[in-house]
Order: C-alpha cells, then structure tokens, then sequence
C-alpha cells in the first residue's frame, strides 16, 4: 500500500500539471471520432422516432466519454502500465461481485452503483490488452511459451466469468483484444495456427457449455424462417431494413423498419440496421470508411508508439474496434448470429460509449508520448 | 524482477518494433479484407436485393383498406323518401382495454346486460366478429341502440372501460311495412352471397338489397368503393393515413310509384289477404304496388331476430310473399276481354256475333254441362263482357282451340314475366296443351279448353301481369311493360336524370275495332244497369270506368272441400277486378286481386275504386276532388 501511495503521488502532480493545457490529442482521430459520434446521434434522433430522450442521453455520454478521453490522453502510457496489474486485478474482483450480486435482464451484467448502474464486463475490455500487453511488454518478443501460457489464463478468467454471465459477445471482445495483443507481440505463426485449429476443435465442447438461448440463437441464424415470428423476426426485418434502404437510402428520418416497430432493438443492437435503411449503400460504405480509417489511424499510432507497452495496447485497442464492426455489421446484415455487441459510437449505450472513448484516450496518450520523429 | 541488459533491449526494442509493424500491417489488411467482405454483403442486400426487400418492406407496412360508399336513396315519383341512410349508434368493444382478460369480458359482458338490453344472438354474433379481429381493433356488440339505452350507457360509462358508442349509417324505411313488398330491404352479406359478389366492388361492405327494388337495382344502389391506404405498425395499428379514394355513393332512384296512392290502396285493401296494382297504360309506370299482408323490412337490415323470423314465417298468411308480383291467382271472368281480342283478332268472331246462353254449356256431342250464372239468352261480345255471359267464352274457346287461344294470350303477357323491375317476379301458368304435356304428361281435351275460356282451370295468373295485360288493353293494342323506376340522380344535389322507359314489346292486334269493341263491353259491365256485373260503380266518378270482375273457383264444385272445407261463399272464391279510367282515354289501369271473397263485384271492385277515387285526388291532370266533381 505504500508503495502505491509513493507511486500516486508523482503522478498525481503529473496529471494536475497537464490538465492546465490545452488537450493534446491526435486530431485526425479525434475528428474521425467526432464524425462517427455526430453520425451516431443524427441516427438515433431518427431510430429513437419521438422519443428524443435516446439522443440526448448518448449525447451526454458522449460528452462524459470525450471528457474521460481527455483525461486520459495525459496520463502517460508509463502511468497506465504502473497501474495496470492492480486495474486488471480491480476489474476481475467487479466481475466477482457482480457474479454475486449483479442484476439485469435475465443476467448478471450490471453493478448498480446508486448514482449510475455500471457493467464491469466494459472495463474488462480495457483492462485485458493492458493486461496482456503489460505481461508480454516484460519478456522478450516474440513471446515465449510461458509467457503465452500466463496470457492465456489472463485471458480465460475474465473472459469466463462474462461469458457465464451470460454476454458472450463481450467475452468475445475480451478474448479478442487479449489475443490482438499476442498476435502483434509477434507470436509465431505456427502457433496461431495451433491455437485457430484447437479453438475450431473446441467447438463442440464450447457447444456443450452453452446456454439453450444461445444454442436457439444460433439455430435461429443459420435459419430464420423457422422462427419466423420469435428470434428469426429479427433478423429477418434487420435484412428487410438493411436491403429496402437500397443504394441511397430511404431518407434521413424516413426509414419505416424502426419507425413502425418492425425492427426490434432499433437504438441499441440493430441501430446500425436503421442506418443502413435511412442512408442506403452510400452510407454504410462511408461509415465503414471511417471505421477503416479510425482502425488504421490507430494502427499507426501503435507502430510510432515508444515501448512495446504502449505499441501493443494502442494496437490492441485498434483492432478490437473492428471486432465491434464486424460482429455488428455482420449481425445486422445477417451473416453473424445474433449477440449483444454495439455498433461503436452508434448503437445506443452508455458504458460501452464510455469505455471506447477511454480506450481511445489511452490511444491519445500513446499518441502524445511516442517516439520522436526520426 | 530480472531486467535485461540495457544492450540487449535497445537492439531487442528495434527488431520488436519492425515486427510489430509488419503484424501491424496484416493485421490492417485482414481488417480491410474482413470489412471488404462484410461491405459485400450490404451491397448485396441493398443492391442486388434492394428491389425484392423494399417491397417486402412495403408491403408489411402498407395495408390498403376498402371504404364502403354508402347506398343510393329510394323515393318514390314526388320525392317522398322510401329508402334513407340515417345514422345509428351502436355499442362497440375493444377486447383489449376490457380489464381482466377472458373472465373481465365475460363479466363485462353480464353487467353490460344490465344498461342495455343484449340477447344471446347479439353475443354470438359477437363472439364471432372478435375471432376474425385483432385485439385492438374494436367489434360491434350491440346495433341500433335507442336514446333510452345511450343515456343509460352515458351515465355508467365508468364502469365500462373499453365499451364505446359508435355512431354508423344503417338503411331505414321510413313508411315502414307499406313499402316493404316493393322497395324490398337490404340485410347482410351471407355466405351464399359472398361468395358470388365481385369482392373489388363489395370491399368493406356488409349489407346487399336482399328484396324488391333494393336487389333489383342493386348495382345502380350499391356504388363504388373508394379506399383508404395506411401505414400500419409491427402490431398492426394504423400510424398514418397515406392515401383516400373516396367511394362513389350508389344512384338515388326515383320510382314511379306514389306513396299517397299506395297508402290509399293498402288502406283500401285493409286486412284483406291480396294485392293491388296500378299502373299508368301511357308509359306502364307502377303508380301502386301493393301486397298484403305486409311486414316492416326494417328489422331485416340488422339481422332479424329469431322470434320475429319465426313469427314470420309461421304466419299462415304468408306475409313474406310479395302477392303483387309473386302471388298466384286464378283470373276466372278477368280473362274474357283477352279471350275477346283473341277472337276479334283471329277472327273467330266479330263484335255484332251473337251467342245463346241457356244456362248450361255442352261441347258439341258431349254430355258434360259447363254452367253459367244465369240464362243470359242471345248475347253478343258486348253484353257478354258486360254480363259476363260464360257460355259465350266457352264457345269462344272451344271454337278457337286451345293453340290458337294460348298462342294469342301469351301476345298479353301471361304465363310469362312482365320483366317489371322489382325481384321475386312469379311466371305464372298460361294453360296450353304444350304446357301440359310438358309439365304433367298428360293429353289435353277439349275441356279444358272451355274451362280455360273463363279462366279457371290451370290458369295462374299474377296480379301483375293481369294489370299489365289491363294496358295493353287499355292502351289499344301498345304493349308497355310495367316498371318502377323513373329517374336516377347521380347524388343528392346532382340533377335527376329521368330513366328511358323499357323497350315496348311488340304490338298485340292490328285492328282498332278490336279495342273499341271490348272498351265498349267492359264499360257497360260498370256503368250499365244489372245484370251488368258491376252496375253502379262508376256512380259519382268524373271519368268513365271500364271494368271486368273475376270471381274464381277456389276449389273444383266437384271437390270434397267444395261442401266440407269451403262453407262460406267468401271462402270458395278467389275475386279480382280489373278496371281502367277514363275509358277512352285511360290514365290510369288497376288490377286488385283477394285470396278470399265471394265475388269481385262486391268485394275487390269497391276496393279498386276506392283506389281510382285516391288517384283522383293525386292525379295532377285530374279536377281537385271526385267531391269537387259531383257537385258540379
């Protein structure tokens, strides 16, 4: 405990001295996420059809999650890596107690903190690549096999008490950002490959430890017509609003699906399927431009970044930004099974908004301490 | 912790960064590939699918709904109104704001019983709208409340949550049973008729004419349906209105007939089982129509209840027959003057001809007497209309043969319909060996004949097609057949477009003589003096009544029920009376028919007159007043 008190204070005057100074961000990213977060609220003023309350709630999400952005744009990677042991440690203890005494909808996901309800599983999806990134950061890369095998547990606990809750699309992300960052470590090729080939392997017993809905979900998937009027209903009327919006779109506020109650969870899941029907072809490739940009601009922040820490994390960050876009996308499209991940910045939802923007401010910090340009 | 040499790091942290870059940018391209992929994919839903998905989407959220127009107006030739629209209030429920689900309704449904009176029909029927809706959408429980029952409603509405009044148009009649065997009513669309109609002009409708005028005119009544284009929401309930067509209302019709003269003619038939008919032989517009007994339509036009059917139905008077145009008759001495222009025209006989009556008829060579009222002694055509000589039609008859006789008859119109523009028209039966063979297969002989000379025997005649056989007659030789409507009118406001009268069949006889010959007769038998059949009639009459009785034998002299049944001498016969007026140039032709009496001359004649004295009152070309008149 005194250590960390000694380790507080240097880095409390650190902090309390930046925040004196105008922000320092990386400004094609921030504007990039700025666009996505503009794009986000146009759509869920018109998704959320009267009720204007949507809006403005992720409106002032947004502004906590660029406030908490900021913030963390200044504190140094050094700082988060000081840290990071105790953070991962923290978020693990939250997925405890929420195993215990969380509440929801027919799981254990939230932590209901009076002032505001809070899902650990989100700061999980910060705290694993830091995590991973802070043990492989220490050895020498590529990573040996005690080091991947340490990651490995790393990952699995986290990752198993979220995907009992049960939420398997954040274990999922949990496992994908901690898996980002032993791919960038360099981990060699053969052992993805061994790793790909057991987790295929693994199917049938994952299959084994599923829960019926989640069995029904991906019955429902392969086939909707079948539950034509329960799960398959939709993704049937997901694809319905995704294909009738055509190449141009059926016009901002214009989009039947959600306004009629066709498509279900049309703020939260299926936002992006609102888009899709209101903006047509033209504006889903335009978001998925950003996307590729926010990823790439990401990606070459990791590769500037000053030590392997930092490198790892900004690059796990990045690319788990598209596991959020692919999974989305792919559900709403119709190609990927229906589960529980956001559309960044435009599926309507607070912890996940927050938790991406302070994924993106650590991003920024990297940004602000890395190598100086040769 | 073990740190590494400073050495090793420093060339350690170069090699990890180019290999973080290369992992970096396959990671990237993975990425782009990935989202490449899943771009291929929208581009396949939103453009090679684009059209399919866009109508899906259309098609779940756009619901085209029929209106249904509302039906044409019936009045009758002076624009009194025969057949209106008038709002209604009925009780609806919608079963999903009843409190308490399946027992909540049924108790509603109890205590609702208690403000309004509800029968078990009322609650079947019910029971069977609600399956066929959603939960939302609310179904009529209760038609035609009355001002006591909407008051009472009002004041306990509290305590029936999701229990309305609804306001709605029904079809009315206002004259009430007086034109129920003309105008008909409309009731609802059964099953039979479902099935029939042309479901893109019944949309949304519920009610069809069912009788008389409404089911004859139906198509000219019923009107266009518009439509109503919604947007309706994943729950089905309307969010917009998109688009509204509205219906084309049905004509309003405006029928020859006159409510004054149909209501004198009721009257004057009281509670006489029967029918009256009046025609004008100008243009063979119905002027009355009436059949008695008679009942009120209007409890048809929302479902008759079953008591009322029953005692309807059950009724030994038979109230549902429309006698005016489905009532069958036996003419008896109503069909001399046609016999008469059968053998003028033919020429079998010429108006000076005379005939011996002894009181008794025999076929040449045959023992079998055909019996007369009384020895009339040597006749001709005129006395013999007058008189209503019968062994002068049996001869008449019996040297004509029955070909000839029946041939020449059918030129007047019996035995077939007179096409009248009212439905439920009986054919009737012009006797002929034909007909005999055809429907009895059986041989005809000359008997026959003679009984069907003065109308008995087979004969079966409507009371239409006696009056509209009266015009030909009356309008020498012009057959013009009867019909009701006059006009048409586009909606109220447009202008009355005055109907073309039918197309005239053909001409019955070549020769004036003919008519003035039977004018003649006929007129003596009303204004000669006895044994003139209806001497007297025409008494304080401003015009000339041409008239012929009928008085038929209900039941064969040789029939049991003759002495057994048939005691009274009002019960033995059916009588008629068939007169026209003025005689030489008639505007007006009457025709009335009694299913009991003892004879036409003292029982459907006087009615008939009291008819032709209404019309006096009603005719525009007539003096004020048949009083008016006598005085002078």
């Amino acid at each position: 405990m005194m250590l960390a008190f000694d380790q507080l204070g240097p880095s409390l005057r650190l902090l309390a001295r930046r925040w004196l100074r105008p922000p320092a961000l990386d400004w094609p990213l921030a504007l990039a996420l700025v666009l996505l977060a503009g794009v986000g609220l146009v759509n869920l003023y018109s998704a959320g059809g009267p009720d204007t309350k949507v809006a403005l709630n992720q409106g002032a999400r947004f502004v906590l999650g660029a406030v908490l952005m900021v913030l963390l744009a200044r504190v140094s990677p050094q700082s988060l890596r000081k840290w990071t042991p105790w953070l991962y440690a923290g978020s693990v203890f939250l997925l405890l107690v929420v195993a215990v005494l969380g509440e929801g909808r027919g799981a254990h996901r939230w932590l209901d903190l009076k002032v505001f309800r809070f899902q650990p599983s989100e700061l999980s999806k910060l705290t694993m690549p830091m995590m991973a990134a802070w043990v492989l950061s220490r050895g020498e890369l590529p990573p040996k096999f005690s080091s991947l095998a340490i990651v490995g547990v790393l990952i699995a606990v986290p990752a198993g008490l979220i995907a009992k809750q049960p939420d398997l699309g954040t274990a999922l992300l949990v496992v994908a950002s901690g898996m980002f960052v032993i791919f960038l470590a360099g981990m060699a090729w053969w052992r993805i490959g061994l790793v790909l080939t057991a987790a295929a392997a693994a199917a049938p017993v994952a299959w084994h430890f599923m829960h019926d809905y989640q069995k029904k979900r991906l019955f429902t998937f392969l086939d909707p017509a079948a539950d034509r009027l329960g799960d398959g209903w939709h993704i049937m009327q997901s694809e319905i609003a995704v294909g009738s919006g055509g190449l141009w779109g059926k016009g901002w506020q214009h989009g039947t699906q959600s306004a009629l109650e066709f498509l279900p969870e049309h703020t939260t899941d299926f936002a992006f399927a609102v888009f899709s029907e209101e903006w047509g072809l033209i504006g889903v490739a335009a978001v998925i431009l950003l996307y590729i940009f926010i990823v790439g601009r990401g990606l070459m922040i990791a590769a500037n970044a000053r030590d392997t820490y930092s490198r790892l994390l900004a690059g796990s960050i990045s690319m788990s930004f598209f596991v959020y876009v692919m999974v989305n996308g792919g559900m709403v499209a119709g190609i990927l099974p229906v589960v529980g991940v956001p559309m960044p910045l435009i599926s309507y939802g607070g912890t996940s908004v927050v938790a991406l923007l302070a994924g993106f401010g650590m991003l920024m910090s990297i940004h602000n301490h890395r190598r100086a340009p040769h | 912790m073990n740190l590494p040499g400073a050495r090793m790091q420093v060339r350690n942290a170069r090699v990890e960064a180019d290999m973080f870059r290369a992992r970096a940018i396959i990671g990237f391209l993975l990425i782009v590939v990935c989202l490449g992929t899943l771009v291929s994919r929208y581009v396949f839903l939103q453009v090679y699918r684009g059209t399919e998905f866009s109508e899906t989407s259309d098609k779940q959220r756009i619901s085209v709904r029929s209106v249904a127009p509302s039906r044409g107006l019936i009045y009758d030739r002076n624009g009194v109104l025969l057949a209106d629209n008038v709002a209604a209030f009925r009780l609806e429920i919608v079963p999903e704001a009843v409190e308490g689900g399946r027992k909540g309704m049924e108790h509603l449904l109890v205590e609702l019983g208690d403000v309004v009176a509800i029968s078990a029909d009322d609650i079947e029927r019910f029971r069977n709208a609600r399956a066929k809706k959603k939960a939302f959408e609310s179904v009529p429980l209760r038609l035609k409340l009355s001002e006591d029952e909407i008051a009472r409603f009002s004041v306990n509405r509290w305590r029936f949550p999701g229990v309305e009044v609804v306001p709605y148009l029904t079809r009315a009649y206002p004259l009430g049973p007086l034109f129920t065997h003309a105008v008909g009513y409309v009731g609802r669309i059964d099953l039979n008729e479902l099935v029939k109609l042309d479901p893109s002009v019944y949309a949304g409708a519920t009610h069809i004419g069912k009788t008389g005028v409404e089911r004859w005119y139906e198509d000219e009544l019923h009107g266009a349906p518009g439509s109503e284009t919604v947007e309706v929401g994943a729950d089905g309930r309307v969010r917009k209105k998109l688009d509204y067509v509205s219906p084309t209302p049905g004509k309003n019709l405006y029928l020859s007939i006159d409510a004054r003269l149909q209501r004198a003619a009721e009257d004057a038939l009281g509670a006489r089982l029967g029918a009256a008919v009046a025609i004008d032989p100008r243009n063979g517009e119905v002027l009355a129509l009436v059949s008695e007994p008679d009942f009120d339509g209007n409890l048809f036009v929302n479902g008759i209840g079953q008591t009322d059917y029953t005692q309807l139905t059950q009724d030994p008077r038979k109230p549902l027959l429309t006698r005016a145009i489905a009532g069958g008759f036996i003419p008896g001495s109503t069909i001399k003057p046609y016999a008469a222009a059968a053998g003028l025209e033919l020429g079998v006989r010429t108006p000076s001809d005379t005939v011996v009556s002894t009181g008794e008829y025999h076929i040449p060579g045959q023992a079998r007497g055909y019996r007369d009222d009384f020895p009339a002694g040597r006749v001709d055509l005129k006395l013999a209309l007058a008189w209503s000589v019968n062994t002068y039609f049996y001869s008449l008859a019996y040297e004509m043969g029955i070909d000839r006789f029946s041939g020449f008859l059918a030129k007047f119109g019996f035995g077939a319909k007179t096409g009248i523009d009212v439905a439920g028209e009986a054919v009737g039966v012009l006797p002929s060996a034909e007909w005999l063979r055809a429907t009895r297969n059986q041989p005809w002989y000359a008997g026959y004949t003679v009984n069907v000379g003065f109308g008995q025997g087979f004969w079966v005649v409507t009371p239409i097609q006696l009056a509209h056989a009266l015009t030909v007659i009356a309008a020498k030789g012009a057959n013009r057949p009867p019909h009701v409507l006059r006009a048409t009118q586009a909606g109220i406001g447009a202008p009355v477009q005055p109907v073309p009268l039918p197309m005239p069949g053909p001409n019955v006889g070549t020769r004036a003589s003919t008519w003035k010959a039977i004018e003649e007769g006929i007129w003596l038998a009303v204004n000669g003096p006895p044994p003139s059949t209806v001497s007297g009639l025409g008494k304080e009459f401003p015009y000339a009544i041409a008239g012929k009785t009928g008085t038929a034998e209900r039941f064969s002299r040789y029939d049991e029920t003759w002495t057994s049944i048939a005691t009274s001498s009002a019960d033995r016969h059916q009588v008629l009376f068939e007169c026209f007026t003025p005689a030489e140039d008639p505007r007006i032709a009457v025709v009335v028919a009694l299913e009991a009496g003892h004879s036409g001359a003292s029982d459907a004649a006087p009615i008939a007159r009291k008819i032709l004295d209404a019309w006096l009152k009603y005719d525009d070309d007539a003096p004020a007043t048949a009083a008016g008149v006598a005085q002078q």
